[in-house]
């Protein structure tokens, strides 16, 4: 996986609480072996009305926000299933931050094991990136997201963080630096 | 320290844990099912594409396959699925996996206690959000993704952040026509379904000693819906009596010490407990049953991990007998070990009277997937464990969820129905 770099892209506003991996991506696309190509059934039920018709008024399908590389969402996002097919999805069609103030556990995992970065932040700010029409920064190193040059910090799991940062995806890198990760987390409580 | 953490510790070799370390554990079992399966099968395939050389897994004996989801086979991709999860168990020399048409086999978390696949004291994963059932056996019991699960079948371990643990005591006994199912539903309306959110739901009290281990495994199970990283129950005498009757008797038992923290108590008084529905599109979303007599329903459905065990079974069997069903109603019993036993007691027998299909073990309609699921509009009413907007089918279909004697009452009315109403 390559390193995460400084992310700028305007943000895609999906104003719904407890989005769950099925609405992610439908049961229906489960079956499917490979681990690529899941971009296309993202948000499936939402973004079609049937096969290859889009319903206009859901936020994906709006021109505004097709190379949007940053996801808003409300409370309990990623609840459900523990798909990590939603992850596969949310990554294949370009989705690299997702902000919400609360994530379901087994999703916010997945999401570093796929180079997303999940970030948490308090209903205000969340509020704030809602109502912004501009692009929002976010810059992982500094733990900030910046929208029109103001940055507001955020918090992240220092070992998350490092995972992310270094590009350390693979299971073998993983082993590798698990001595260094506990250390690594011990001395950096948050 | 609590059970949970005592668990972590020993399985991590440390004397101590508290809330918030990290720790790397040794894992004792792993489970993988006919979608979790196929997505480690890809995992493994990115990594080779990647040159890591994978031929073997840490210990195949401790790894445990369950076809659940997609079978019967729902179509020509899930068919060859199972073809891949049997090729990749053979291939790594997996011996228990369950194979349907094979004698014993059922859903995931309901082998995992009818098989006694997961012991006390023990740190099981698995593939599956509700892999916290398996939690009231006294194990730590989690759900991973597919790239965790990966990890954990080639290097038998995994990290963890010791989750903070919150306590629910039950006092006393859950009156008549109620279950664990009402108990964990009103738990969950209370908290929320990202009330636990990485911590661990624990239960105890006279109410939980006086639960059945059935029903114990409810109230673990639906710890998922409230955003739980685990579900956990310690083990009495009661439990070792269940474990026995499979065939367990060889455990390291873990209990939380006498001055156990836990981060908050939340107490609940058995005989308050009343039969309690959630309603569209969240488990969250409760009522009791009785202000719901005027939803009228398309369907009842008696299935999955949560509400199609033997108990389950017996239960709507007693709303059942010598009644007719006024809306279609499925029963699917979890697992064959149980259906049988229906069959053995005379349950069978009492809803094919009452009208009812009765199928093969399956998540099938549960998740939305096949053998059943709900076209645009349709109410149902099922013992299951989730009802976002399309689970069990479209999008705009309806799911309340409910205990097996809610759901049993409701099929012979028509519309939601608190079985102490039921003529």
């Amino acid at each position: 996986m390559k390193p995460f770099e400084k992310i700028k892209s305007i943000a895609t506003p999906l104003d719904k609480v407890n989005v769950d991996t099925d609405q992610i991506v439908p049961k229906q696309f489960l079956k499917l072996i490979q681990r690529t190509g899941f971009g296309q059934y993202l948000f499936y039920d939402w973004r079609y009305e049937r096969e290859g018709v889009q319903r206009k008024d859901f936020i994906l399908n709006d021109p505004a926000y097709k190379n949007s590389k940053i996801l808003l969402a409300r409370d309990n996002f990623g609840c459900g299933s523990s798909r990590e097919h939603a992850v596969w999805a949310l990554d294949d069609y370009g989705f690299k931050v997702i902000i919400s103030t609360s994530f379901a556990d087994i999703f916010y995992n997945n999401c570093f094991k796929n180079g997303i970065l999940p970030i948490r932040v308090s209903d205000d700010i969340l509020q704030k990136l809602f109502s912004t029409k501009s692009e929002i920064e976010v810059n992982l190193e500094k733990q900030t997201i910046k929208i029109d040059n103001i940055p507001i910090s955020f918090n992240i799991e220092p070992h998350w963080k490092k995972i992310l940062l270094e590009g350390l995806d693979d299971i073998a890198m993983t082993l590798q630096h698990e001595e260094q990760i506990t250390k690594y987390e011990r001395s950096h409580k948050i | 320290m609590n059970i949970t953490e005592k668990i972590l510790a020993r399985a991590s070799g440390k004397s101590k844990v508290s809330p918030g370390d990290v720790v790397f554990v040794n894992v004792d079992k792993v489970m993988i099912h006919d979608v979790s399966g196929p997505g480690v099968i890809a995992v493994f395939e990115k990594l080779k594409k990647k040159g890591m050389k994978i031929d073997k897994l840490w210990d195949p004996e401790r790894v445990w396959v369950a076809e659940d989801h997609f079978v019967p086979a729902a179509d020509k991709i899930s068919a060859q699925n199972i073809v891949s999860l049997t090729n990749f168990t053979k291939q790594f020399g997996i011996k228990r996996h369950f194979k349907y048409g094979m004698g014993q086999y059922g859903i995931c978390h309901t082998l995992s206690h009818e098989e006694a696949m997961v012991l006390p004291g023990e740190v099981y994963v698995g593939g599956d959000s509700h892999t916290n059932t398996t939690g009231a056996l006294g194990a730590f019991a989690a759900g991973l993704g597919h790239t965790d699960v990966a990890y954990v079948l080639l290097n038998g371990k995994i990290w963890f952040k010791v989750p903070e643990t919150l306590f629910f005591k039950l006092n006393g006994k859950l009156p008549d026509h109620v279950m664990a199912k009402d108990l964990i539903l009103k738990i969950i309306g209370d908290i929320g379904n990202d009330g636990a959110a990485y911590k661990t739901m624990q239960f105890g009290g006279t109410g939980i000693s006086e639960m059945s281990v059935e029903g114990r495994l409810t109230l673990t199970n639906m710890t998922t819906e409230a955003g739980a990283k685990s579900g956990i129950v310690e083990p009495d005498q009661k439990l070792r009596d269940y474990l026995a009757a499979k065939g367990a008797i060889k455990y390291d038992e873990v209990h939380g010490d006498a001055d156990a923290q836990y981060e908050k108590i939340y107490e609940y008084e058995g005989s308050e407990i009343e039969p309690t529905v959630a309603k569209p599109f969240s488990p969250e979303n409760i009522s009791v049953a009785r202000d719901l007599s005027s939803i009228e329903l398309d369907k009842a459905y008696i299935g999955s991990c949560t509400g199609a065990k033997l108990e389950d079974l017996r239960a709507a069997a007693k709303i059942l007998k010598g009644r007719t069903v006024k809306i279609r109603t499925e029963v699917l019993p979890a697992a064959i070990s149980i259906f049988r036993k229906a069959m053995e007691e005379g349950l069978l027998k009492i809803f094919l009277d009452a009208g009812v299909v009765v199928g093969p073990p399956t998540c099938g309609a549960c998740c939305g997937a096949h053998m059943g699921v709900l076209a645009k509009d349709e109410i149902c009413i099922s013992t299951t464990n989730r009802n976002f907007p399309g689970r069990m089918g479209h999008i705009e279909s309806q799911t309340y969820l409910a205990s097996p004697l809610v759901a049993a009452a409701s099929a012979i009315t028509g519309k939601i129905t608190d079985p102490r109403d039921l003529k």
